[in-house]
């Protein structure tokens, strides 16, 4: 019976990924090549296909992490803590390809690799937030203990986040402001239809990815579990 | 017994057994004398840059000093096992919670009083007319130190290199508590823009409230067994 029902969950997880497969492929198509160079990037503006489904990924990576702490300290089902263990190292990776992407798209738009503005800044920080989430349990030997401290920090981490934003934005702001979400515009009139096509296949293809790597790393937590609890109490 | 006397005599404890043995403390203060001369011998501040630099350099050396008690902080209970003891008690655990922030920012506003003086003295920075605004800034800044490093003091305790953890993951939350003070101390010492003084003593403000309250709130949890 549990066996079936790994393989149902293993089947389900490969169409998920082959899904997201085929959408960052067509994403790209669209992106790199249907869509036209921008009035004033010309190609380089393409990195943004990838840079913005990236930074939103990572964010709802993080809200996930928020989500599986808070029902970890009210529930203390150790489902909701491997949940919010997972998106927590998915995130942490599309955090840091985010902070690449941009630094090379930054290298000959800004001519510099790096530079303080708010939105890197405040990148970054989040990669350093959820390092050192990843941190803490990997050094917290005792597993529950392991679980409650990730759900504290995670929560605290959730909250903070806003006060950081703030505090990096009033400290500098130079980033490309936002060209999509304008408030007397609609998007489409900003915004070329194939650009924002691409834009959106691309979403929904990393977000399917992130859903792909998060059921895989889910299992490999719920498995990890099962070893331990059959290599203390055997075969029940 | 209402939570804070709870959290009155669980606060007299720690500081009766500071008075006793004054070793975090001393070495707080020292730490903070050595880092002003590391100070002046990496940056050798010229006259005109003082009154921009101080903010970060003070407040620098009071968050590292400030660390340096925070992995002290929860250490006397885990030793003798009195930590047990107090969870055996029926108190709230938000009580010890006030009682660990408070003597942490006791001992930092010792040590801050001892040190923004000599910082005075050394860097030849004339802030005395400013000291009490300065003060209150710091003091501010030095509770949302104290707030959010008591959880993750209490969260580091059963973990393995806790020392390295625990900066590890405080500072990167302490951003805007860093941002706020030095550029609200900047200000005061005519290095900034006037009219942003108040919104970033509001951010300090809104920082200590909120993480006040998620500390006394979810410390149930973090100091459960």
């Amino acid at each position: 019976m549990e066996a079936t029902a790994q393989t149902s969950k293993g089947k389900s997880a490969r169409i998920l990924g082959w899904l997201a497969v085929i959408a960052i492929l067509l994403g790209l198509y669209v992106g790199l090549i249907f869509a036209p160079p921008d009035k004033f990037q010309g190609q380089l503006q393409r990195i943004m296909y990838l840079h913005i489904p990236s930074i939103l990924t990572a964010y709802l990576a993080f809200f996930i992490v928020f989500v599986g702490s808070c029902l970890y300290l009210w529930k203390g089902e150790p489902r909701d803590d491997i949940l919010a263990h997972s998106a927590a190292e998915v995130g942490v990776l599309f955090t840091a390809l985010t902070i690449l992407e941009g630094s090379i798209w930054g290298r000959p738009t800004w001519g510099v690799w790096w530079t303080w503005d708010a939105r890197l800044t405040l990148t970054a920080i989040l990669l350093l937030i959820f390092v050192g989430y990843l941190m803490l349990r990997a050094l917290t030997e005792d597993e529950s203990r392991a679980a409650v401290s990730g759900a504290v920090l995670g929560i605290i981490g959730f909250f903070d986040i806003p006060l950081i934003h703030m505090s990096v934005k009033w400290f500098r702001t130079l980033h490309q402001q936002a060209s999509i979400l304008q408030p007397d515009k609609a998007p489409w009139e900003n915004v070329a239809p194939p650009m924002l096509a691409a834009l959106g296949i691309n979403f929904v293809g990393f977000v399917l990815l992130f859903f792909y790597l998060l059921s895989l790393r889910l299992r490999l937590g719920e498995t990890t579990q099962e070893i331990k609890r059959l290599k203390l109490y055997g075969r029940s | 017994m209402g939570t804070l006397k709870q959290t009155y005599w669980l606060l007299w404890k720690d500081v009766l057994l500071e008075i006793r043995r004054r070793e975090t403390l001393l070495s707080m203060f020292f730490f903070g004398t050595v880092l002003l001369f590391l100070f002046h011998f990496s940056f050798e501040i010229p006259r005109e840059q003082t009154a921009r630099m101080a903010p970060g350099l003070l407040w620098l050396a009071f968050i590292f000093t400030g660390t340096l008690a925070l992995t002290q902080l929860f250490q006397g209970e885990k030793e003798s096992r009195c930590l047990d003891a107090l969870l055996l008690c029926p108190m709230d655990r938000g009580a010890l919670y006030l009682a660990k922030v408070f003597f942490n920012l006791i001992m930092m506003v010792v040590v801050e009083v001892v040190i923004f003086p000599l910082f005075g003295v050394l860097f030849n920075l004339d802030f005395w007319r400013l000291l009490p605004s300065l003060f209150f800034v710091v003091l501010l800044g030095t509770i949302g130190f104290c707030v959010l490093g008591t959880l993750f003091s209490a969260l580091t305790l059963r973990a393995r290199a806790k020392e390295l953890l625990l900066p590890l993951i405080l500072f990167p939350l302490m951003i805007p508590a860093i941002l706020g003070t030095v550029r609200a101390m900047q200000i005061l010492l005519g290095a900034g823009p006037g009219q942003e003084f108040y919104p970033w003593l509001r951010l300090l403000i809104g920082f200590d409230v909120i993480f006040m309250t998620a500390g006394f709130l979810i410390f149930e949890w973090v100091i459960e067994e």
